[in-house]
């Protein structure tokens, strides 16, 4: 999908807001656009679905023009699915209806289908103000799944949930690239989502793209703007090659090695997303470390971000080929450890968050 | 207990106000649509000549109105061209007096119920593949029902209780323009006061019990609109 988009609105506080982007977004997998509020991530989503209307744009999916400089698209006539932040229900009607609302009729099997997968078979003949908060997003996920779209537009659709009801509805999450054949455009301000979900990232500041790529290269190279300095790293996909049932863990392939951790509960063959953060990583230069460390990867200093007025300093670690890790360590184990680009140095995991 | 007289000026005021509320939700409905999404500068000057019975005394409009509907008059010059004769002093006359005069108790309701729902369900709709008819009916009116129940018996009630506009323009013909109102001022004029109190203590009871549905059992909550009396 091909998106080149200019729109400039008053804001109802006075002033203008300017969005000006150019992306190309993948076909496979989910594109978050993170960033914070006010930076233009819903207006995006607004425009891609035709309900804003840019100035100026050009707007391509897989191989249709949605808008340019002679045609505009009316929302209804995209095929798009759109998840609100709440309310992507019509309110008068009962969840079975939602479902089938403009749809042409006989697909049944779709709908037994996206119905059990989002596990709302109970739910069917409550209306949107009965259900949770939850429910109601699960609800508006099946519809969004049956209506076969071109485009699948997510807005914040965790963010009026709370955290038990957000970990239910992840699960469902994860699995939308599997089900869906087309782009899923996910606006999220959290990087636990982005950590989560994403296969690639954009990043939006005061309407302008300020970085893109895949998750992994964007945290490695620490360009998602997150808040707090102990929730940067990285990101890693691993492939599970094996078992060891006594002490419940797995071993986990990524590019340039395995390593342990606790067994996720997937096969042999599975694929797994771990999270680790640059506070769990400690470095050592001791090849054999009496610890209770179980994972000493062997890593090479690419760089140190430090700042003189902070007692703390950020690590750029690479391992093997193209495995980026980080670590947050203490500007004076640093000068210890006389840390310095090309240096050889062992990454001591402490801890590591399965994703998915 | 009413007298033929009485029955027939009840049920011409039945005919009237039930005529009058249908073409009104028909005429109210596109134009409470078109007050509560425009953003025309236009807005403004249609809502205050929406909104101008709430304050004209009756005879004024129906002072204009007869002009308007007589032989000579721009109504009567375009009913006379297509054979239909004058309309003043006739039911169908009466019928267009009860339209304009009843106008603000439809659209005001309506269009502040179009107004609460917001843009949010239309571009749900839309996102759902609905085009812009099919919003409208499938979205839009179900979700401003309450609006349309309030506009309705409003609009019903205030034609059932309207008299200078029919006086004007209506005369006291009976079985064509002689209406209840009408009917109980002519009985006061000629000294029947117990018809009188027939017709009037039915007009009583009658609008108490609109009123009591309005504010009672449906609740006022319930009804936008309803901040002016009737």
């Amino acid at each position: 999908m091909q998106a080149r988009i200019f729109y400039t609105m008053a804001q109802p506080a006075g002033g203008r807001f300017q969005l000006d982007l150019d992306a190309e977004i993948p076909a496979a997998g989910i594109t978050c656009v993170f960033g914070a509020s006010g930076s233009g991530k819903t207006t995006l989503l607004r425009c891609l679905a035709g309900l804003d209307r840019p100035q100026d744009a050009r707007l391509t999916v897989d191989g249709e023009v949605w808008q340019d400089e002679n045609r505009f698209m009316p929302t209804h006539l995209r095929r798009i699915g759109y998840v609100f932040q709440d309310s992507s229900l019509l309110p008068h009607l009962s969840a079975r209806r939602n479902l089938h609302y403009g749809r042409d009729p006989g697909d049944g099997a779709d709908t037994a289908d996206a119905v059990k997968l989002l596990g709302i078979e109970h739910l069917l003949d409550k209306f949107p103000r009965q259900l949770s908060g939850g429910e109601r997003q699960r609800v508006a996920l099946a519809r969004a799944l049956l209506s076969k779209p071109r485009l699948l537009l997510l807005d914040e659709p965790l963010s009026a949930l709370d955290v038990a009801r957000k970990q239910e509805l992840l699960p469902y999450l994860q699995r939308l690239p599997e089900e869906l054949d087309c782009p899923i455009v996910y606006v999220t301000h959290s990087p636990d989502e982005v950590a989560r979900l994403a296969a690639h990232v954009l990043v939006l500041d005061h309407g302008k793209c300020i970085a893109r790529g895949s998750v992994t290269d964007l945290m490695a190279s620490r360009q998602l703007p997150v808040n707090a300095a102990g929730e940067s790293g990285v990101v890693l996909e691993t492939t599970i090659t094996g078992h060891d049932a006594d002490w419940n863990l797995a071993e986990a392939a990524y590019a340039d090695g395995r390593m342990l951790i606790p067994d996720p509960g997937v096969a042999i063959g599975g694929l797994v997303r771990l999270r680790i953060l640059a506070r769990d990583i400690s470095l050592s230069h001791a090849e054999e470390a009496h610890s209770s460390i179980l994972n000493r990867l062997p890593a090479t200093v690419e760089r140190i971000e430090e700042s003189p007025d902070t007692a703390m300093c950020m690590v750029h670690l690479r391992v093997g080929e193209s495995t980026r890790l980080l670590s947050r360590v203490s500007r004076k184990s640093a000068r210890r450890l006389e840390l310095a680009p090309g240096r050889a140095i062992y990454a001591e995991i402490k801890s590591v968050a399965i994703l998915q | 207990m009413f007298s033929p007289d009485n029955l027939q000026a009840i049920w011409l005021t039945l005919r009237l106000a039930t005529t009058a509320t249908l073409l009104l939700l028909l005429i109210g409905t596109p134009l409470a649509w078109w007050l509560s999404r425009t953003h025309s500068w236009l807005r403004g000057p249609v809502a205050a000549i929406v909104a101008l019975p709430l304050v004209l005394p009756p005879t004024v409009l129906g002072f204009y109105l007869l002009l308007a509907l007589a032989p000579a008059g721009p109504i009567g010059q375009l009913t006379g061209a297509l054979g239909l004769g004058s309309l003043a002093f006739t039911f169908e006359g009466l019928v267009i007096g009860s339209i304009l005069y009843s106008l603000p108790f439809v659209v005001q309701p309506i269009q502040n119920a179009f107004h609460a729902m917001g843009d949010g369900p239309l571009e749900v709709a839309a996102t759902f593949g609905a085009g812009p008819w099919r919003r409208f009916f499938t979205v839009a009116i179900p979700l401003a029902r309450p609006g349309f129940i309030s506009g309705s018996i409003l609009g019903f009630a205030h034609t059932v209780g309207e008299f200078g506009v029919v006086l004007m323009i209506g005369g006291n013909i009976p079985g064509e323009t002689r209406v209840v109102s009408v009917q109980i001022y002519e009985q006061v004029e000629a000294l029947q006061f117990g018809e009188a109190h027939w017709l009037a203590g039915a007009m009583v009871v009658f609008s108490f019990l609109v009123l009591l549905v309005v504010y009672g059992s449906i609740g006022r909550h319930a009804i936008p609109g309803m901040r002016f009396g009737s």
